[in-house]
């Protein structure tokens, strides 16, 4: 299960990253999801793979950690997931924006190969 | 001695949160009232860190338990004297930055003091917490706001920017997660002074482990601070942000040389076990090279806000080799610098916004230009005192921080290097900012000059404020260096940290808690 869970992890991490550097804001938005995704397992899996302990102490288990999963790792990915979802909400806020200011797509607000001035004319061909 | 500080730790965290959220709603009913609101706000922030900083230099570190829970659990704040150095210097920015905002630029988009006051609040927390995902949640904070400062005015050119920006750092805040996940996985602690025990436990199984998770850390500092690999976002962000925002944003790199302060001294420092001194052999090195590159940039910008933006670069370089000398004067050079530092990127980000609304078209560009008339003399005046404190030529506190670096470096090894980049940036800084004040000033050309528009009271305020504070900043020269040895020297001892931290004990209820009540 651990091998499972590396490879999967291991997996994200390298199609985000590889997302990431594409250098499209759509592709560079859903690199940052899947980075997100992996990270938030990452964080979840710190306390170690555990399976059937709760993280809630209940009457009649000794209140030990060999009995119940940690509580914190779960409540650091609670916090981690809203705030990436924030914050990707408003990444696709700022590249709508983006797209309909310069017409393009690349994260430079211009292809490759421009001088870097976004030419408001080229705005008709982005639709 | 807890007592005695009570509440007032948490005040600057919380002030701003109210402020914040009051004007969201302020702004629909009593639009007037909004820049009031705010700076009144920022006043109270700036005399409430200047209580807290006369608290912490007797050396006395507080700390406040978040929800009383006690400390490894809960959440503390912690006070010590780089904290409340950095509340004040944050507040002293912020009240330069809001009054300059008074002057037009805060009614380009809506919300905008709302954001402001967010970003403090986020500043603040940044400054004070004392458990590192709490560090990260602050992070967060100030990184939306400032998100939503620098889109502020809108444009092609700040979306752009934004877009960048915005990318870089939620890249950034990924790694954080990671690496804090890592020394969480390795030690089962967040909080910072417990961190540094359990740390300093750890046996040589788990040193691969922590000393990446430590080294991780770095680059997110790192990209905060804009060191060399990281910086390459900040000239377009800080150039195309409004005025009073880039101002503003002077402070922010300054978090991450505060946040690399903090945990190499107190969990990754001397005491560091098998993870102790994990950052010195990397920050020296890319702390030279970004100095390097910033006075290139600095001889190449072509506007005078690019300049402005790599006289930021040039600081948080010198105050991370500063730091990354890993030595108790290393530490003590950098605080002094960072204010002269701070201070004078905030002035010279308004003066530029002065300097474009008198030259009229060409704006900030450094090309000769009819001699605007109204104001002209007094702005130049104003950039030779910014320019002479940038630079690092005496006799202001630039001269004398720069002078405290070069001496630490004197004991370190890289001795040669560092003392070579650093007089050799100084110059490449010193001649492009004398060569874009001739530019501006002097190198004028014949022809009508643009009908200038009157500087609005509160822009000469501002920038006035910023004057005397860097004046201040040199006269009271002496007090600040001994204020930064005994920084440097509370920072080194870890102990009073980490006592204060953990020994701070849950206040009792005020009455017994009700009977259980019966249905």
């Amino acid at each position: 299960m651990e091998l499972m869970l590396a490879i999967s992890l291991g997996l994200l991490t390298a199609v985000g990253l590889w997302l990431l550097l594409r250098a499209r804001t759509f592709d560079a938005i859903l690199g940052l999801t899947l980075l997100s995704y992996a990270v938030n397992v990452f964080i979840f899996l710190m306390e170690r793979v555990r399976i059937g302990v709760p993280p809630i102490i209940a009457k009649g288990t000794a209140p030990t950690l060999a009995n119940y999963a940690d509580p914190l790792p779960q409540a650091l990915v609670l916090t981690a997931i809203v705030i990436s979802f924030g914050m990707t909400a408003l990444l696709l806020v700022i590249a709508l924006r983006a797209q309909a200011e310069t017409g393009c797509d690349h994260v430079d607000g211009a292809e490759e190969g421009d001088d870097g001035e976004p030419a408001s004319s080229r705005r008709k061909d982005g639709g | 001695m807890a007592a005695e500080l009570s509440h007032w730790i948490i005040v600057p965290v919380v002030l701003p949160l109210l402020a914040g959220g009051g004007l969201v709603l302020l702004e629909r009913v009593r639009p007037a009232w909004v820049r009031e609101v705010s700076l009144a706000s920022v006043l109270l922030q700036l005399a409430v860190a200047v209580h807290l900083l006369a608290w912490a230099d007797s050396g006395r570190v507080g700390a406040y338990l978040l929800g009383n829970w006690p400390a490894p659990f809960g959440i503390a704040l912690a006070l010590d004297r780089l904290g409340a150095l950095m509340l004040l210097l944050t507040a002293a920015v912020a009240l330069a930055s809001v009054l300059y905002a008074r002057g037009g630029d805060e009614a380009r988009s809506p919300h905008f003091h709302a954001l402001f006051q967010f970003q403090l609040m986020g500043l603040n927390g940044a400054f004070l917490t004392a458990d590192l995902f709490n560090l990260f949640v602050f992070f967060e904070v100030l990184l939306i706001a400032s998100y939503g400062l620098l889109l502020h005015g809108g444009g092609a050119g700040r979306l752009r920017a934004s877009v960048h920006y915005v990318i870089f750092n939620l890249a950034g805040s990924a790694l954080f997660l990671i690496a804090v996940a890592m020394l969480f996985g390795v030690t089962g602690t967040l909080n910072m002074a417990d961190l540094a025990l359990r740390v300093a436990q750890l046996g040589a199984e788990d040193a691969v482990l922590v000393r990446s998770a430590a080294l991780l850390l770095l680059v997110v500092f790192c990209v905060k601070a804009a060191l060399l690999p990281l910086y390459f976002w900040l000239p377009d962000a800080y150039g195309s942000a409004t005025p009073p925002v880039a101002a503003l944003f002077a402070i922010m790199t300054k978090v991450g040389v505060y946040a690399i302060a903090r945990m190499y001294t107190l969990v990754f420092g001397d005491g560091g076990g098998v993870a102790a001194h994990v950052a010195w052999p990397w920050l020296p090195a890319f702390a030279l090279g970004t100095l390097a590159l910033a006075a290139v940039g600095a001889l190449a910008a072509r506007r005078m806000r690019t300049l402005a933006a790599y006289i930021v670069i040039a600081s948080a370089g010198t105050l991370l080799l500063a730091v990354g000398l890993g030595t108790e004067a290393g530490v003590a050079a950098a605080v002094f610098y960072l204010v002269n530092s701070t201070l004078v990127a905030a002035a010279l980000f308004l003066l530029v916004d002065r300097i474009a609304a008198l030259r009229g078209s060409l704006r900030d560009r450094l090309r000769p230009a009819p001699l605007p008339q109204g104001g002209w003399a007094s702005t130049g005046a104003l950039y030779a005192v910014f320019a002479i404190s940038a630079a690092g030529v005496p006799p202001l506190a630039g001269f004398l921080g720069k002078g405290f670096v070069l001496d630490a470096a004197l004991a370190a090894p890289m001795t040669v290097a560092a003392w070579t980049v650093i007089l050799v940036s100084s110059l490449g800084l010193l001649i492009a900012l004398a060569r874009a004040g001739t530019t501006l000033f002097w190198a004028g050309q014949d022809g009508a000059a643009p009908a200038a528009a009157a500087a609005h009271g509160a822009h000469r305020l501002a920038l006035l404020w910023l004057l005397l504070l860097v004046i201040a900043n040199a006269v009271f020269a002496g007090a600040l260096a001994q204020f930064a040895q005994s920084t440097a020297r509370q920072l080194a001892e870890r102990r009073p940290y980490i006592d204060a931290v953990l020994g701070t004990k849950p206040v009792a209820p005020l009455r017994t808690p009700r009977q259980g009540v019966k249905k």
